[in-house]
Protein backbone atom coordinates (compact mmCIF):
# COMPACT_ATOMS: atom_id res chain seq x y z
CA UNK A 1 0.00 0.00 0.00
CA UNK A 2 2.86 2.34 1.29
CA UNK A 3 4.76 1.25 -2.16
CA UNK A 4 1.26 2.35 -4.00
CA UNK A 5 0.93 5.71 -2.42
CA UNK A 6 4.56 6.68 -2.97
CA UNK A 7 4.31 5.79 -6.58
CA UNK A 8 1.23 7.58 -7.11
CA UNK A 9 3.08 10.30 -5.71
CA UNK A 10 6.32 10.28 -7.96
CA UNK A 11 3.89 10.13 -10.39
CA UNK A 12 1.41 13.10 -9.13
CA UNK A 13 4.85 15.08 -8.87
CA UNK A 14 5.54 14.71 -12.15
CA UNK A 15 2.81 16.60 -13.07
CA UNK A 16 1.06 18.35 -11.07
CA UNK A 17 4.18 19.53 -8.56
CA UNK A 18 4.83 22.56 -10.85
CA UNK A 19 1.45 23.37 -11.66
CA UNK A 20 0.49 23.81 -7.56
CA UNK A 21 3.37 25.70 -6.88
CA UNK A 22 2.63 28.22 -10.06
CA UNK A 23 -0.82 28.56 -9.14
CA UNK A 24 -0.34 29.52 -5.70
CA UNK A 25 2.76 31.69 -6.20
CA UNK A 26 0.33 33.74 -8.44
CA UNK A 27 -2.01 33.66 -5.72
CA UNK A 28 -0.25 34.79 -2.80
CA UNK A 29 2.97 36.62 -4.88
CA UNK A 30 5.50 34.51 -3.23
CA UNK A 31 6.91 31.79 -5.27
CA UNK A 32 9.13 30.54 -2.83
CA UNK A 33 6.22 30.27 0.02
CA UNK A 34 4.16 28.46 -2.81
CA UNK A 35 6.95 26.13 -3.29
CA UNK A 36 7.28 25.28 0.43
CA UNK A 37 3.98 24.79 0.93
CA UNK A 38 3.36 22.78 -1.67
CA UNK A 39 6.60 20.27 -0.74
CA UNK A 40 4.70 20.14 2.87
CA UNK A 41 1.36 19.05 1.39
CA UNK A 42 3.00 16.16 -0.94
CA UNK A 43 4.87 15.38 2.99
CA UNK A 44 1.21 15.24 4.38
CA UNK A 45 0.26 13.03 2.16
CA UNK A 46 3.03 10.63 2.40
CA UNK A 47 1.83 10.42 5.97
CA UNK A 48 -1.72 9.92 5.83
CA UNK A 49 -2.77 8.55 2.75
CA UNK A 50 -1.66 5.06 3.91
CA UNK A 51 -3.64 5.51 6.90
CA UNK A 52 -7.19 7.64 5.76
CA UNK A 53 -6.87 6.19 2.11
CA UNK A 54 -6.13 7.72 -1.23
CA UNK A 55 -8.42 10.81 -1.52
CA UNK A 56 -10.88 10.23 -4.92
CA UNK A 57 -9.23 13.90 -6.43
CA UNK A 58 -5.50 13.26 -5.09
CA UNK A 59 -4.01 16.41 -6.70
CA UNK A 60 -6.88 18.35 -5.54
CA UNK A 61 -6.51 17.58 -1.88
CA UNK A 62 -2.66 18.33 -2.49
CA UNK A 63 -3.50 21.81 -3.62
CA UNK A 64 -5.96 22.44 -1.27
CA UNK A 65 -3.46 21.43 1.39
CA UNK A 66 -1.05 23.46 0.67
CA UNK A 67 -3.57 26.69 0.14
CA UNK A 68 -4.45 26.10 3.67
CA UNK A 69 -0.97 26.07 4.96
CA UNK A 70 -0.10 29.02 3.01
CA UNK A 71 -2.72 30.80 4.33
CA UNK A 72 -2.17 29.75 8.22
CA UNK A 73 1.63 30.88 7.24
CA UNK A 74 0.33 34.25 6.54
CA UNK A 75 -1.58 34.31 9.16
CA UNK A 76 1.31 34.49 11.18
CA UNK A 77 3.69 36.75 9.27
CA UNK A 78 2.85 40.61 9.51
CA UNK A 79 3.98 41.17 6.24
CA UNK A 80 1.02 39.69 4.58
CA UNK A 81 -1.53 41.26 6.80
CA UNK A 82 -2.18 43.30 3.70
CA UNK A 83 -2.15 40.39 1.01
CA UNK A 84 -4.35 38.16 3.23
CA UNK A 85 -7.30 41.03 3.65
CA UNK A 86 -7.38 41.41 -0.38
CA UNK A 87 -7.09 37.47 -0.71
CA UNK A 88 -9.90 37.17 1.60
CA UNK A 89 -12.19 40.48 0.42
CA UNK A 90 -11.80 38.59 -3.46
CA UNK A 91 -14.16 35.48 -2.95
CA UNK A 92 -13.55 34.89 -6.52
CA UNK A 93 -9.62 34.68 -6.16
CA UNK A 94 -7.70 31.69 -7.56
CA UNK A 95 -6.81 30.50 -3.93
CA UNK A 96 -10.89 30.37 -2.79
CA UNK A 97 -11.11 26.56 -5.08
CA UNK A 98 -8.88 24.44 -6.70
CA UNK A 99 -8.48 26.16 -10.51
CA UNK A 100 -8.93 24.42 -13.39
CA UNK A 101 -6.99 22.55 -16.06
CA UNK A 102 -6.93 25.51 -18.36
CA UNK A 103 -6.01 28.04 -15.37
CA UNK A 104 -3.11 25.73 -14.35
CA UNK A 105 -1.67 25.31 -17.71
CA UNK A 106 -1.80 29.35 -17.55
CA UNK A 107 -0.22 29.64 -14.19
CA UNK A 108 2.39 26.98 -15.06
CA UNK A 109 3.33 29.14 -18.30
CA UNK A 110 3.01 32.79 -16.19
CA UNK A 111 5.58 30.81 -14.14
CA UNK A 112 7.76 30.11 -17.06
CA UNK A 113 8.00 33.49 -18.11
CA UNK A 114 8.90 34.78 -14.54
CA UNK A 115 11.36 32.36 -14.49
CA UNK A 116 13.33 33.12 -17.30
CA UNK A 117 12.71 37.12 -16.72
CA UNK A 118 15.58 39.25 -18.16
CA UNK A 119 16.19 40.62 -14.38
CA UNK A 120 17.58 37.48 -13.07
CA UNK A 121 20.96 36.57 -14.14
CA UNK A 122 20.89 33.31 -16.75
CA UNK A 123 22.47 30.61 -14.17
CA UNK A 124 19.29 31.82 -11.88
CA UNK A 125 17.06 31.30 -14.50
CA UNK A 126 17.67 27.97 -15.29
CA UNK A 127 18.21 26.61 -11.53
CA UNK A 128 14.40 28.49 -10.86
CA UNK A 129 12.85 26.88 -13.49
CA UNK A 130 14.13 23.59 -12.99
CA UNK A 131 13.45 23.85 -9.28
CA UNK A 132 9.64 25.68 -9.46
CA UNK A 133 8.34 24.93 -12.48
CA UNK A 134 9.70 21.14 -13.21
CA UNK A 135 9.88 20.79 -9.27
CA UNK A 136 13.88 18.60 -9.70
CA UNK A 137 15.24 18.56 -6.25
CA UNK A 138 18.11 21.19 -5.27
CA UNK A 139 20.53 18.01 -5.33
CA UNK A 140 19.82 17.11 -8.75
CA UNK A 141 19.85 20.91 -10.40
CA UNK A 142 23.47 20.99 -8.84
CA UNK A 143 24.89 17.51 -10.44
CA UNK A 144 23.36 18.61 -13.82
CA UNK A 145 25.73 22.31 -13.66
CA UNK A 146 28.52 20.50 -11.78
CA UNK A 147 28.09 22.97 -8.95
CA UNK A 148 28.09 21.67 -5.15
CA UNK A 149 24.85 21.53 -3.44
CA UNK A 150 25.19 24.35 -1.26
CA UNK A 151 25.81 26.61 -4.50
CA UNK A 152 22.94 25.71 -5.98
CA UNK A 153 20.82 25.64 -2.73
CA UNK A 154 22.27 29.39 -2.22
CA UNK A 155 21.41 30.55 -5.94
CA UNK A 156 18.14 29.17 -5.32
CA UNK A 157 16.99 31.03 -2.37
CA UNK A 158 18.62 34.47 -3.78
CA UNK A 159 16.79 34.24 -7.11
CA UNK A 160 13.47 33.26 -5.20
CA UNK A 161 14.12 36.41 -3.12
CA UNK A 162 14.52 38.21 -6.03
CA UNK A 163 11.78 36.87 -7.66
CA UNK A 164 9.14 38.14 -4.79
CA UNK A 165 11.48 40.96 -3.19
CA UNK A 166 11.73 42.66 -7.15
CA UNK A 167 7.98 42.15 -8.31
CA UNK A 168 8.97 40.01 -10.74
CA UNK A 169 5.25 39.41 -12.26
CA UNK A 170 4.33 35.81 -12.70
CA UNK A 171 2.19 36.69 -15.75
CA UNK A 172 2.70 35.63 -19.57
CA UNK A 173 3.66 38.72 -20.96
CA UNK A 174 0.87 41.01 -23.10
CA UNK A 175 1.64 40.13 -26.98
CA UNK A 176 3.32 42.81 -27.57
CA UNK A 177 5.95 42.32 -24.91
CA UNK A 178 5.87 38.03 -25.66
CA UNK A 179 8.29 38.75 -28.83
CA UNK A 180 11.35 40.08 -26.99
CA UNK A 181 11.10 37.76 -24.01
CA UNK A 182 11.04 34.77 -26.27
CA UNK A 183 14.67 34.33 -26.92
CA UNK A 184 15.51 34.07 -23.16
CA UNK A 185 13.10 31.76 -22.57
CA UNK A 186 14.29 29.64 -25.40
CA UNK A 187 17.85 30.03 -24.07
CA UNK A 188 16.79 28.40 -20.42
CA UNK A 189 15.11 25.87 -22.34
CA UNK A 190 17.93 24.97 -24.05
CA UNK A 191 20.37 25.11 -21.28
CA UNK A 192 18.36 23.13 -19.21
CA UNK A 193 18.10 20.33 -22.02
CA UNK A 194 22.26 20.55 -22.33
CA UNK A 195 22.63 20.09 -18.42
CA UNK A 196 20.55 16.48 -18.58
CA UNK A 197 22.22 15.68 -22.26
CA UNK A 198 25.31 16.21 -19.88
CA UNK A 199 28.42 14.44 -20.91
CA UNK A 200 28.05 10.91 -21.97
CA UNK A 201 30.11 9.02 -20.38
CA UNK A 202 28.81 9.43 -16.98
CA UNK A 203 25.24 10.75 -17.10
CA UNK A 204 24.74 12.11 -13.43
CA UNK A 205 21.82 10.61 -11.64
CA UNK A 206 18.51 11.64 -13.06
CA UNK A 207 20.07 13.71 -15.89
CA UNK A 208 17.29 12.22 -18.49
CA UNK A 209 14.59 13.29 -16.82
CA UNK A 210 16.16 16.91 -16.89
CA UNK A 211 16.18 16.57 -20.36
CA UNK A 212 12.70 15.16 -21.01
CA UNK A 213 11.78 17.67 -18.48
CA UNK A 214 12.92 20.71 -20.78
CA UNK A 215 11.22 19.07 -23.64
CA UNK A 216 8.23 18.87 -21.91
CA UNK A 217 8.43 22.41 -21.04
CA UNK A 218 9.26 23.31 -24.71
CA UNK A 219 6.26 21.68 -25.94
CA UNK A 220 4.20 23.56 -23.43
CA UNK A 221 6.06 27.19 -24.77
CA UNK A 222 4.67 25.71 -27.96
CA UNK A 223 1.16 25.71 -27.43
CA UNK A 224 2.02 29.98 -26.00
CA UNK A 225 3.22 30.51 -29.02
CA UNK A 226 1.90 28.26 -32.14
CA UNK A 227 3.19 30.59 -34.62
CA UNK A 228 6.86 30.88 -33.23
CA UNK A 229 8.99 29.06 -35.40
CA UNK A 230 12.09 28.81 -33.26
CA UNK A 231 10.10 27.69 -30.55
CA UNK A 232 9.28 24.77 -32.82
CA UNK A 233 12.96 24.94 -33.63
CA UNK A 234 14.41 24.08 -30.57
CA UNK A 235 11.75 21.69 -29.62
CA UNK A 236 12.77 20.14 -33.01
CA UNK A 237 16.30 20.02 -32.10
CA UNK A 238 15.85 18.83 -28.31
CA UNK A 239 13.95 15.76 -29.70
CA UNK A 240 16.48 14.94 -32.38
CA UNK A 241 19.44 14.91 -29.92
CA UNK A 242 17.02 13.28 -27.28
CA UNK A 243 16.46 10.42 -30.15
CA UNK A 244 20.40 9.10 -29.49
CA UNK A 245 20.24 9.13 -25.91
CA UNK A 246 19.83 5.30 -25.52
CA UNK A 247 23.17 4.83 -28.15
CA UNK A 248 24.94 7.29 -27.27
CA UNK A 249 27.05 4.96 -24.41
CA UNK A 250 27.94 1.54 -24.74
CA UNK A 251 27.48 -0.90 -21.60
CA UNK A 252 30.02 0.72 -19.71
CA UNK A 253 29.16 3.65 -19.89
CA UNK A 254 31.62 4.39 -22.35
CA UNK A 255 31.12 7.42 -25.16
CA UNK A 256 29.99 6.11 -28.60
CA UNK A 257 30.51 8.22 -31.62
CA UNK A 258 27.65 9.42 -33.79
CA UNK A 259 29.46 7.68 -36.75
CA UNK A 260 29.85 4.30 -34.36
CA UNK A 261 26.58 4.36 -33.04
CA UNK A 262 23.57 1.74 -33.31
CA UNK A 263 21.02 3.02 -35.21
CA UNK A 264 18.68 0.62 -34.73
CA UNK A 265 18.60 2.04 -31.09
CA UNK A 266 17.51 5.21 -31.96
CA UNK A 267 14.17 6.81 -31.52
CA UNK A 268 12.27 7.08 -34.49
CA UNK A 269 9.05 8.01 -33.20
CA UNK A 270 11.08 11.47 -31.84
CA UNK A 271 13.07 11.45 -35.16
CA UNK A 272 9.39 11.63 -37.01
CA UNK A 273 8.50 14.23 -34.93
CA UNK A 274 11.48 16.27 -35.03
CA UNK A 275 11.97 15.85 -38.66
CA UNK A 276 7.96 16.98 -39.04
CA UNK A 277 8.91 20.36 -37.22
CA UNK A 278 12.03 21.59 -38.25
CA UNK A 279 10.38 21.12 -41.96
CA UNK A 280 7.78 23.13 -40.86
CA UNK A 281 9.87 25.84 -38.99
CA UNK A 282 12.15 25.88 -41.96
CA UNK A 283 9.39 27.45 -43.95
CA UNK A 284 9.45 30.68 -42.12
CA UNK A 285 12.89 31.69 -42.88
CA UNK A 286 16.13 31.01 -40.85
CA UNK A 287 16.54 30.95 -37.06
CA UNK A 288 19.67 29.78 -35.07
CA UNK A 289 17.27 26.96 -32.97
CA UNK A 290 15.80 26.12 -36.57
CA UNK A 291 19.19 25.45 -38.65
CA UNK A 292 20.59 23.60 -35.77
CA UNK A 293 17.75 21.12 -35.65
CA UNK A 294 17.93 20.59 -39.29
CA UNK A 295 21.91 19.89 -38.90
CA UNK A 296 20.46 17.65 -36.40
CA UNK A 297 17.56 15.79 -38.60
CA UNK A 298 20.66 15.01 -41.69
CA UNK A 299 22.30 13.39 -38.74
CA UNK A 300 19.48 11.64 -37.74
CA UNK A 301 17.91 10.65 -41.05
CA UNK A 302 20.97 9.07 -42.39
CA UNK A 303 21.17 5.06 -42.93
CA UNK A 304 24.26 4.69 -42.33
CA UNK A 305 27.51 7.40 -40.51
CA UNK A 306 28.83 6.96 -44.28
CA UNK A 307 25.51 8.22 -46.03
CA UNK A 308 25.37 11.37 -44.15
CA UNK A 309 24.99 14.43 -46.22
CA UNK A 310 27.79 16.72 -45.26
CA UNK A 311 26.82 18.75 -48.16
CA UNK A 312 23.80 19.67 -46.64
CA UNK A 313 24.96 20.52 -43.42
CA UNK A 314 28.33 22.27 -44.77
CA UNK A 315 25.37 24.59 -46.49
CA UNK A 316 23.36 24.48 -42.98
CA UNK A 317 26.60 25.79 -40.84
CA UNK A 318 26.81 28.80 -43.15
CA UNK A 319 23.70 30.00 -43.02
CA UNK A 320 24.01 29.46 -39.11
CA UNK A 321 26.93 31.45 -39.37
CA UNK A 322 25.06 34.53 -40.64
CA UNK A 323 22.58 34.42 -38.22
CA UNK A 324 24.64 34.08 -35.27
CA UNK A 325 28.31 34.74 -36.19
CA UNK A 326 29.99 32.61 -33.47
CA UNK A 327 33.43 31.36 -33.12
CA UNK A 328 31.85 28.12 -32.13
CA UNK A 329 29.45 27.82 -35.14
CA UNK A 330 32.54 28.27 -36.98
CA UNK A 331 34.11 25.83 -35.72
CA UNK A 332 31.17 23.13 -36.77
CA UNK A 333 31.43 24.54 -40.01
CA UNK A 334 35.07 23.71 -40.32
CA UNK A 335 34.65 20.39 -39.79
CA UNK A 336 31.71 20.22 -42.58
CA UNK A 337 34.41 21.93 -44.61
CA UNK A 338 36.24 19.10 -43.88
CA UNK A 339 33.95 16.16 -44.29
CA UNK A 340 33.10 17.66 -47.72
CA UNK A 341 36.74 19.02 -49.29
CA UNK A 342 38.86 16.66 -47.58
CA UNK A 343 40.89 17.52 -44.35
CA UNK A 344 43.38 19.88 -45.67
CA UNK A 345 40.37 22.84 -46.64
CA UNK A 346 39.38 21.74 -43.16
CA UNK A 347 42.70 22.31 -41.61
CA UNK A 348 42.80 25.27 -43.26
CA UNK A 349 39.20 27.18 -41.84
CA UNK A 350 40.02 25.58 -38.34
CA UNK A 351 43.83 27.81 -38.27
CA UNK A 352 41.92 30.79 -39.20
CA UNK A 353 39.84 30.46 -36.44
CA UNK A 354 42.72 29.84 -34.53
CA UNK A 355 44.25 32.54 -35.40
CA UNK A 356 41.18 34.19 -34.65
CA UNK A 357 42.19 33.82 -30.53
CA UNK A 358 38.56 33.59 -29.00
CA UNK A 359 38.68 30.05 -28.92
CA UNK A 360 42.26 29.28 -27.44
CA UNK A 361 41.11 27.70 -24.31
CA UNK A 362 38.05 25.93 -26.24
CA UNK A 363 39.57 22.36 -26.41
CA UNK A 364 37.17 21.38 -29.02
CA UNK A 365 39.86 23.80 -31.20
CA UNK A 366 42.57 22.07 -30.34
CA UNK A 367 40.90 18.42 -30.57
CA UNK A 368 39.19 19.27 -33.86
CA UNK A 369 42.61 20.38 -35.46
CA UNK A 370 44.78 17.53 -34.00
CA UNK A 371 42.10 15.22 -35.64
CA UNK A 372 42.58 16.75 -38.72
CA UNK A 373 46.52 17.17 -38.96
CA UNK A 374 46.21 13.37 -37.97
CA UNK A 375 44.04 12.42 -40.90
CA UNK A 376 46.60 14.10 -42.96
CA UNK A 377 49.61 11.84 -41.32
CA UNK A 378 51.13 15.15 -39.56
CA UNK A 379 50.96 13.16 -36.10
CA UNK A 380 53.70 15.03 -34.50
CA UNK A 381 51.55 18.38 -34.92
CA UNK A 382 48.31 15.84 -33.99
CA UNK A 383 50.28 14.79 -30.94
CA UNK A 384 50.73 18.74 -29.86
CA UNK A 385 47.26 19.38 -30.35
CA UNK A 386 46.08 16.52 -28.54
CA UNK A 387 47.87 17.65 -25.61
CA UNK A 388 46.63 21.32 -26.08
CA UNK A 389 43.44 20.14 -25.89
CA UNK A 390 43.89 17.96 -22.61
CA UNK A 391 45.07 21.04 -21.21
CA UNK A 392 42.04 22.32 -21.32
CA UNK A 393 39.27 20.41 -20.08
CA UNK A 394 38.60 19.07 -17.25
CA UNK A 395 35.50 16.73 -18.47
CA UNK A 396 36.65 12.88 -17.48
CA UNK A 397 35.13 11.26 -20.26
CA UNK A 398 36.87 13.91 -22.82
CA UNK A 399 40.10 13.41 -21.42
CA UNK A 400 39.68 9.62 -21.92
CA UNK A 401 38.82 9.84 -25.10
CA UNK A 402 41.49 12.52 -25.99
CA UNK A 403 44.43 10.15 -24.04
CA UNK A 404 43.54 7.49 -26.17
CA UNK A 405 43.50 9.32 -29.25
CA UNK A 406 47.24 10.92 -28.12
CA UNK A 407 48.66 7.42 -27.19
CA UNK A 408 47.37 6.38 -30.76
CA UNK A 409 49.08 9.21 -32.41
CA UNK A 410 52.45 9.17 -30.59
CA UNK A 411 52.26 4.74 -31.03
CA UNK A 412 51.76 5.05 -34.63
CA UNK A 413 54.09 8.17 -35.33
CA UNK A 414 55.46 7.68 -38.90
CA UNK A 415 53.50 4.83 -39.58
CA UNK A 416 49.91 5.53 -42.11
CA UNK A 417 47.03 4.42 -41.10
CA UNK A 418 44.05 5.53 -42.46
CA UNK A 419 40.49 5.36 -40.43
CA UNK A 420 37.14 5.89 -41.76
CA UNK A 421 35.74 9.09 -42.57
CA UNK A 422 34.59 11.41 -39.88
CA UNK A 423 35.80 10.56 -36.61
CA UNK A 424 35.56 13.83 -34.93
CA UNK A 425 37.19 16.52 -32.50
CA UNK A 426 36.36 15.17 -29.23
CA UNK A 427 34.36 12.53 -31.03
CA UNK A 428 30.71 13.59 -29.82
CA UNK A 429 27.70 13.53 -31.91
CA UNK A 430 28.07 17.31 -32.27
CA UNK A 431 31.41 19.92 -31.57
CA UNK A 432 29.62 22.22 -29.44
CA UNK A 433 30.08 22.14 -25.98
CA UNK A 434 27.39 20.14 -23.96
CA UNK A 435 26.89 22.98 -21.90
CA UNK A 436 26.76 25.70 -24.11
CA UNK A 437 24.33 26.94 -26.49
CA UNK A 438 26.02 27.95 -29.77
CA UNK A 439 25.73 31.36 -28.92
CA UNK A 440 28.27 30.93 -26.14
CA UNK A 441 26.37 31.96 -23.32
CA UNK A 442 28.09 29.78 -20.55
CA UNK A 443 26.36 28.60 -17.61
CA UNK A 444 28.57 26.28 -16.24
CA UNK A 445 29.75 28.92 -13.89
CA UNK A 446 31.35 28.91 -10.42
CA UNK A 447 29.48 31.77 -8.59
CA UNK A 448 29.20 31.47 -5.15
CA UNK B 1 4.52 48.27 -4.71
CA UNK B 2 7.11 51.16 -4.45
CA UNK B 3 9.71 51.58 -6.85
CA UNK B 4 12.97 54.22 -6.59
CA UNK B 5 14.29 54.50 -10.18
CA UNK B 6 17.98 55.99 -10.01
CA UNK B 7 19.10 58.07 -12.73
CA UNK B 8 22.71 57.33 -13.35
CA UNK B 9 24.53 59.24 -16.22
CA UNK B 10 28.26 60.99 -16.91
CA UNK B 11 27.46 64.28 -15.52
CA UNK B 12 30.22 65.96 -17.61
CA UNK B 13 28.05 65.46 -20.69
CA UNK B 14 25.52 67.23 -18.99
CA UNK B 15 27.88 70.09 -17.88
CA UNK B 16 29.40 70.48 -21.66
CA UNK B 17 25.84 71.15 -23.00
CA UNK B 18 24.95 74.35 -24.38
CA UNK B 19 21.73 76.30 -23.88
CA UNK B 20 19.40 74.48 -26.79
CA UNK B 21 20.46 71.04 -25.85
CA UNK B 22 19.78 71.71 -22.71
CA UNK B 23 16.78 73.15 -23.28
CA UNK B 24 15.62 69.93 -25.61
CA UNK B 25 16.54 67.45 -22.57
CA UNK B 26 13.98 69.71 -19.93
CA UNK B 27 11.26 69.49 -23.03
CA UNK B 28 12.02 65.44 -22.80
CA UNK B 29 11.48 65.67 -19.41
CA UNK B 30 8.14 67.96 -18.95
CA UNK B 31 6.74 64.98 -21.75
CA UNK B 32 7.58 62.26 -18.79
CA UNK B 33 6.24 64.87 -16.28
CA UNK B 34 3.27 64.64 -18.11
CA UNK B 35 3.41 60.64 -18.67
CA UNK B 36 3.83 60.88 -14.82
CA UNK B 37 0.14 62.97 -14.55
CA UNK B 38 -1.40 60.83 -16.80
CA UNK B 39 -0.67 57.64 -14.44
CA UNK B 40 -2.44 59.24 -11.75
CA UNK B 41 -0.50 58.07 -8.74
CA UNK B 42 1.96 60.53 -7.07
CA UNK B 43 5.57 60.77 -8.01
CA UNK B 44 8.38 62.13 -5.87
CA UNK B 45 11.79 62.78 -7.72
CA UNK B 46 14.40 65.17 -7.70
CA UNK B 47 17.49 66.25 -9.72
CA UNK B 48 20.59 66.49 -7.77
CA UNK B 49 23.36 68.65 -8.05
CA UNK B 50 26.32 67.71 -9.49
CA UNK B 51 29.30 65.17 -7.65
CA UNK B 52 31.21 68.38 -6.56
CA UNK B 53 28.60 69.51 -4.67
CA UNK B 54 29.09 66.43 -2.37
CA UNK B 55 30.15 66.03 1.19
CA UNK B 56 30.36 62.20 2.65
CA UNK B 57 30.27 61.72 6.48
CA UNK B 58 31.03 58.65 8.43
CA UNK B 59 31.01 58.33 12.47
CA UNK B 60 33.55 55.59 13.63
CA UNK B 61 34.16 55.49 17.51
CA UNK B 62 31.96 58.47 17.92
CA UNK B 63 34.21 60.87 15.79
CA UNK B 64 32.15 62.47 12.95
CA UNK B 65 34.67 62.15 9.56
CA UNK B 66 34.05 64.65 6.97
CA UNK B 67 35.28 64.37 3.21
CA UNK B 68 34.84 66.52 0.02
CA UNK B 69 33.37 64.63 -2.72
CA UNK B 70 30.64 61.84 -3.33
CA UNK B 71 31.33 57.81 -1.64
CA UNK B 72 32.66 56.32 -4.60
CA UNK B 73 34.82 57.76 -7.85
CA UNK B 74 32.75 56.06 -10.34
CA UNK B 75 32.08 56.53 -14.30
CA UNK B 76 28.33 57.26 -14.16
CA UNK B 77 27.33 59.21 -11.00
CA UNK B 78 23.90 59.18 -9.60
CA UNK B 79 22.10 62.41 -10.90
CA UNK B 80 18.38 62.39 -9.89
CA UNK B 81 15.54 60.16 -8.88
CA UNK B 82 12.17 58.65 -8.78
CA UNK B 83 10.19 57.02 -7.10
CA UNK B 84 6.49 55.50 -8.53
CA UNK B 85 3.53 52.83 -7.56
CA UNK B 86 4.24 50.21 -10.04
CA UNK B 87 2.00 46.90 -9.88
CA UNK B 88 5.20 45.14 -10.88
CA UNK B 89 8.68 44.99 -11.58
CA UNK B 90 7.76 45.05 -15.75
CA UNK B 91 5.72 48.29 -14.70
CA UNK B 92 8.65 50.07 -13.36
CA UNK B 93 10.84 48.82 -16.30
CA UNK B 94 8.47 50.27 -18.39
CA UNK B 95 8.32 54.03 -16.62
CA UNK B 96 12.01 53.59 -16.38
CA UNK B 97 12.47 52.75 -20.21
CA UNK B 98 10.77 56.28 -20.67
CA UNK B 99 13.38 58.22 -18.70
CA UNK B 100 15.34 60.38 -21.30
CA UNK B 101 18.77 59.31 -18.94
CA UNK B 102 18.16 55.53 -20.10
CA UNK B 103 19.43 56.58 -23.50
CA UNK B 104 22.84 57.50 -22.46
CA UNK B 105 23.56 56.49 -19.35
CA UNK B 106 21.47 53.83 -17.08
CA UNK B 107 18.35 53.59 -14.64
CA UNK B 108 18.90 51.63 -11.63
CA UNK B 109 15.46 50.15 -10.41
CA UNK B 110 14.86 49.05 -6.89
CA UNK B 111 11.75 48.17 -4.79
CA UNK B 112 11.89 50.18 -1.61
CA UNK B 113 11.77 47.82 1.34
CA UNK B 114 8.19 47.70 3.00
CA UNK B 115 8.34 46.72 6.44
Amino acid sequence: MTAGIAGLLARLHRHEWGRAVASLARAFGDPGLAEEMVQEAYAAALARWPEEGVPDRPAAWLHTVARNRAVDRLRRDRRYTERLAELERDASSTVAEVPSDKELLDDELAMLCACCHPALAMPARVALTLRLVAGLGTAEIARAFLVPEPTMAQRLVRAKRKLRDAGIPIEVPPPERLGERLDGVLAVLYLTFNAGYSSPAAPPAGSADVAREAIRLARLLLRLVPREPEAAGLLALMLLQHARRAARTDATGRLVLLEDQDRSRWDRRAIAEGVALVDQALRHGAGPYRLQAAVAAVHATAATAAGTDWERILALYTELLAVQPSPVVALNRAVAVAMVHGPQAGLAAVDDLAADGRLDGYHLLHAARADLLRRLGRRREAARSYARALGTTTDEAERRFLKERLAEVEERTGRARTRGRGRWGAGYDRVTNPREPLGGCACREDDP
Amino acid sequence: MQYMLLLYGDESGWAAMNEEETAAVFAEYGKLDEFFKSRGSEVQGAELQPTSTATTLRVRDGETLVTDGPFAETKEQLGGYFVVDCASLDEALEVAARIPAAKDGSIEVRPVMQR
